[in-house]
């Protein structure tokens, strides 16, 4: 079977996030004085072969944890799609 | 003196890897060796030095994909051996990602790459890379980074402290460490930090950069003889 990982990896929360800092300030320069807080993190789709979502998840886990994200400063989710 | 080999590891990207080696090779009785990424073989190195640069375009984390490479294996075996390794700049954050050193660098906090020199305080001279500084020199270095901010965890970080591992803080040109002194950010104004043991240093300034009076600064350079110094023996 084939499965679409989504995952997202975030600054957590305690890390300084100057990116998100500067497009904060560029839409409030733009106006947009509601708009309180942008955090920017990355989305990587990964496509699995395996035999059950469970070893999807496991995979998916386990890359994140050994490469996508460093867990020092950053936090991540994964979201699995089944593709037919 | 007795020959001493250094190895100067070569990642896709790295750019300091030849100012690095020219400043090692400098030394008497030193020989040095460049070290591709996808090699195995240390080539008989007695220290092997990860130099700046961008190692795979800084793809994904700076650092990031470098730690997979079939050297930086042989690199860890070596370092496990209690043989000294140096990190400089992206080699810090190749270190850092590899887990030989312990904690993450992110974004400088205000936001640009910083090039300039800065005033760096020794704040240990009792590693094999600082034996040859006073104790609390400051000394005059270039840095070149984006991505110099020096993160760990507050329980990791009162730990570093208290094993000594932090070996150069930023500071003023007097030695004062401040906020203000503090250019990228970095948790209690780290610019180097080495492991336990003290055979593996990163630090974000570039000793290379300021091995030669002609290049503004030699402070560099006692970081080299000190470990050259080491390792033959003196």
């Amino acid at each position: 079977m084939a499965y679409k990982a989504k995952i997202r990896v975030t600054l957590r929360p305690s890390i300084l996030d100057v990116q998100g800092k500067a497009v904060q300030h560029a839409l409030d320069n733009l106006g947009y004085s509601t708009v309180d807080s942008v955090r920017i993190g990355k989305y990587i789709e990964v496509m699995i072969d395996e035999d059950s979502l469970d070893d999807a998840r496991r995979i998916g886990d386990e890359i994140c944890r050994k490469l996508l994200a460093n867990t020092v400063m950053e936090d991540y989710s994964i979201e699995l799609e089944t593709i037919k | 003196m007795a020959e001493v080999t250094i190895g100067v590891v070569v990642f896709p990207g790295s750019n300091c890897d030849h100012d690095t080696e020219f400043a090692a090779a400098s030394f008497p009785g030193v020989e040095t060796r460049m070290l591709w990424h996808n090699e195995h073989d240390l080539q008989g190195s007695d220290m092997v030095v990860l130099p700046g640069g961008f190692s795979y375009g800084d793809y994904l984390r700076a650092g990031s994909i470098a730690k997979f490479s079939p050297i930086m294996r042989e690199v860890i075996d070596f370092a496990a051996k209690g043989r000294p390794v140096l990190g400089i700049c992206n080699g810090f954050q190749v270190l850092l990602e590899c887990g030989l050193l312990e904690g993450a660098l992110t974004r400088n906090r205000d936001k640009k790459f910083i090039c300039r020199f800065m005033p760096v305080k020794v704040v240990n001279n009792r590693t094999l890379f600082t034996s040859l500084y006073q104790q609390d020199e400051v000394l005059n270095l270039p840095v070149a980074h984006g991505e110099g901010n020096y993160y760990a965890p507050p329980e990791t970080l009162e730990r570093l402290v208290a094993d000594d591992q932090v070996v150069f803080r930023y500071c003023d040109e007097h030695g004062n460490v401040s906020d203000e002194a503090n250019l990228n950010g970095s948790v209690d104004a780290i610019a180097g930090l080495s492991n336990k043991e003290k055979n593996v240093l990163g630090l974000m300034p570039h000793p290379e950069r300021a091995s030669d009076s002609l290049l503004g600064s030699d402070d560099g350079r006692r970081m080299f003889r000190s470990a050259i110094d080491y390792l033959s023996g003196i």
